[in-house]
């Protein structure tokens, strides 16, 4: 029998929709799930999971407090840190550069990307060291200045390595942005200050929303730099669970705190992307 | 104490380049108060970039934009006397209808009472017919809806002159003459200045008071609808606005009587310069009648296709030695006999001075 052409084109979408379905179901749900189950279970003796019910893990979650602080506070900084230093940036490439440059300075922005985060994490660590800058400041009389292992240097390696995926999305929602709309908000009576409050920053609302979502959920894992620069003394929930998985192998409680981070993390990237899609409106305006 | 004005905006020897492109080529214009004027060329001709010039979008190269009479280079938009209806009508998507005409209101300083603002931003919609839509977001309205927006948001500011790029481009015939109509009252109503800037001659002849055509950056006629269209500048002109027959011919040593290519001599207006000219002719200039005998005076041709547009209808003619011709007849004259058929013979007859002879 031949096939209809719906037929044809829910097959298609299938075909093509089944790769990363199927990875995702494999390498996130699946684990995901196994998560939950760990949550609600206990130690063995020897490590690991052994199966049982109760909410131990979950009101053992105040001892970790430390861990959650630490993220739930160095994450959001160092995102705004990032925004702030990425929407200039942003800004000049997407409005203010000669056009004819754009690509060249844009890709400079991706460019660290083409080395590994550690090794560059590394050469921070050099730098911020008492072979770096202390010892710099050193020669000139200023004595026992610390940069590494404190949350400022935490919080640099961050900007450093999440800026281009801030500078990305906030670039691509001010390239889109129709110019003729500034030219409307000048001929209205406006001077650049007010337009960009009114007009650019309301319409880059949904770019800066993706770069911060973005930045932060890749905080909230974040092993490498508070490892590297906080020297273990900035913990994050990242070290936390590598360190109850890997070293105490206490499974459960691990899996409460990570399932607890993806709970909260969902809320309140959804209530901050609703927020941001009313105030910029819809886009469909520009279709006109 | 000195006299206002009389002019509301004055170009005085305007160039603008682009690089090596030059858009805008000496330019003097003068806008005077109250005027509807057009702007009218083909698309590259420099009319936008004109309009832009007195949006404070563009800075000219050389010369002066005047504004009411004071120099506007290098004043930005937002401290100029003129509002803007852009084209696509660039309505901020973020902001409900009341928001996008308050816009302007809330830029000034000292700042309006929030009473004031909305009490004008309410009666400028009233104006283009939009009150009760005050709340509703942009891509709620149609398109011709949104161009009243837009229109309301450019006159709330009470604006010296009104600038309009293209305003009825993106509308559909009906909403667009019904649209040029009220832009006309609006324009009568509100007393100021505006300045349209249109590729469309028709919107260009039937909504201002003078037009003024351009080609290649430079300002080829400005005149008053009627005479644009009956006493074009040149040869562009004539093409342009409307329709028109090219015929070559020469100009004999006496000045005033023409021979077509194909040998007939026809008795032109005397003090024509001798030599190789273009003439142009309007298709409804034309008289059609059927060939009846050998002896009729005119060019004879045969109809080689008919276009039937209701009131009147288009017929393209091959004529003897000359080439096509286009002649609109009024539905009227050819009553009687019905229309004409293509392949029949027909003869045109002209009244030889609605002829514009061209110097080549």
């Amino acid at each position: 029998m031949p096939l209809t052409t719906d037929r044809k084109r829910q097959l298609t979408t299938a075909a093509l929709v089944a790769p990363a379905g199927l990875w995702l179901f494999v390498f996130l749900v699946l684990p995901f799930m196994a998560m939950v189950v760990f949550a609600f279970g206990e130690r063995a003796p020897e490590g690991g999971y052994q199966a049982a019910f109760t909410f131990a893990q979950f009101a053992n979650l105040p001892s970790r407090a430390a861990a959650f602080w630490n993220t739930m506070m160095i994450a959001p900084v160092g995102a705004f840190l990032c925004l702030i230093v990425a929407y200039p940036v942003a800004y000049y490439l997407s409005i203010k550069s000669n056009p004819k440059y754009r690509l060249v300075l844009v890709s400079l922005v991706v460019v660290p990307f083409w080395t590994s985060l550690l090794v560059r994490t590394y050469a921070w660590m050099y730098i911020l060291g008492s072979r770096g800058i202390p010892n710099l400041l050193g020669m000139i009389g200023i004595e026992d200045v610390r940069l590494l292992n404190t949350p400022g240097a935490v919080l640099l390696g961050i900007v450093y390595g999440y800026l281009p995926l801030m500078i990305m999305p906030i670039y691509v929602s001010l390239e889109k942005l129709d110019r003729r709309l500034l030219e409307a908000s000048a001929d209205l009576g406006a001077k650049p200050v007010s337009t960009f409050f009114r007009i650019t920053l309301p319409l880059s609302l949904p770019g800066v929303m993706t770069g911060v979502a973005l930045v932060i959920i890749l905080l909230l894992g974040e092993y490498l730099i508070p490892q590297l620069l906080g020297g273990g003394k900035v913990f994050f929930i990242g070290n936390a669970l590598v360190d109850l998985f890997l070293q105490s192998r206490n499974w459960p409680s691990g899996s409460a705190i990570a399932v607890t981070l993806v709970v909260v993390v969902v809320l309140v990237l959804s209530v901050a992307m609703h927020i941001a899609w009313k105030v910029s409106g819809s886009r469909q305006v520009e279709l006109v | 104490m000195t006299a206002a004005p009389a002019n509301d905006i004055e170009f005085r020897s305007v160039t603008k380049r682009y690089g090596s492109v030059t858009a805008v080529s000496d330019i003097n214009l003068a806008v005077p108060k109250g005027a509807f004027v057009a702007l009218l060329g083909p698309s590259g001709c420099g009319k936008t970039t004109c309009l832009r010039m007195i949006g404070g979008f563009e800075q000219p190269s050389e010369g002066t934009v005047l504004i009411d009479g004071r120099e506007m280079n290098g004043v930005p938009p937002y401290h100029r006397p003129v509002n803007m209806v852009f084209q696509h009508y660039a309505l901020f998507p973020h902001f409900d209808v009341e928001q996008n005409v308050a816009y302007g209101l809330k830029q000034a300083r000292p700042k309006l009472a929030a009473s004031e603002i909305s009490a004008r931003a309410r009666q400028a919609l009233e104006m283009v017919r939009l009150g009760g839509f005050e709340k509703r977001r942009i891509h709620e309205m149609s398109g011709g809806q949104q161009q009243r927006v837009a229109l309301a948001r450019a006159i709330v500011n009470k604006p010296s002159v009104l600038l309009l790029d293209e305003p009825l481009a993106a509308l559909d015939k009906k909403l667009r003459t019904a649209m040029q109509i009220e832009l006309q009252t609006l324009q009568s109503e509100l007393g100021i200045t505006f300045v349209l800037v249109t590729h469309d001659q028709e919107e260009a002849l039937s909504m201002s008071d003078r037009v003024c055509v351009m080609n290649a950056g430079r300002i080829v006629q400005m005149a008053k609808p009627q005479d644009v269209y009956d006493k074009p500048a040149d040869l562009f002109v004539a093409d342009f606005v409307g329709k028109t027959n090219r015929i070559a011919a020469t100009v004999e040593a006496d000045g005033s009587t023409l021979r077509l290519s194909n040998g007939t001599a026809l008795a032109a207006k005397s003090g024509l310069k001798p030599g190789v000219a273009t003439v142009a002719l309007r298709p409804e200039a034309i008289e059609l009648t059927r060939q009846a005998g050998k002896d009729a005076a005119g060019l004879a041709g045969t109809v080689t296709h008919r276009i039937f547009l209701g009131s009147t209808a288009e017929y393209q003619i091959s004529v003897d030695g000359l080439g096509d011709f286009l002649v609109t007849a009024d539905r009227r004259s050819v009553q009687e006999s019905g229309l004409v058929e293509p392949g029949e013979r027909v003869v045109l007859t002209f009244d030889p001075g609605k002829m514009h002879v061209f110097p080549a």
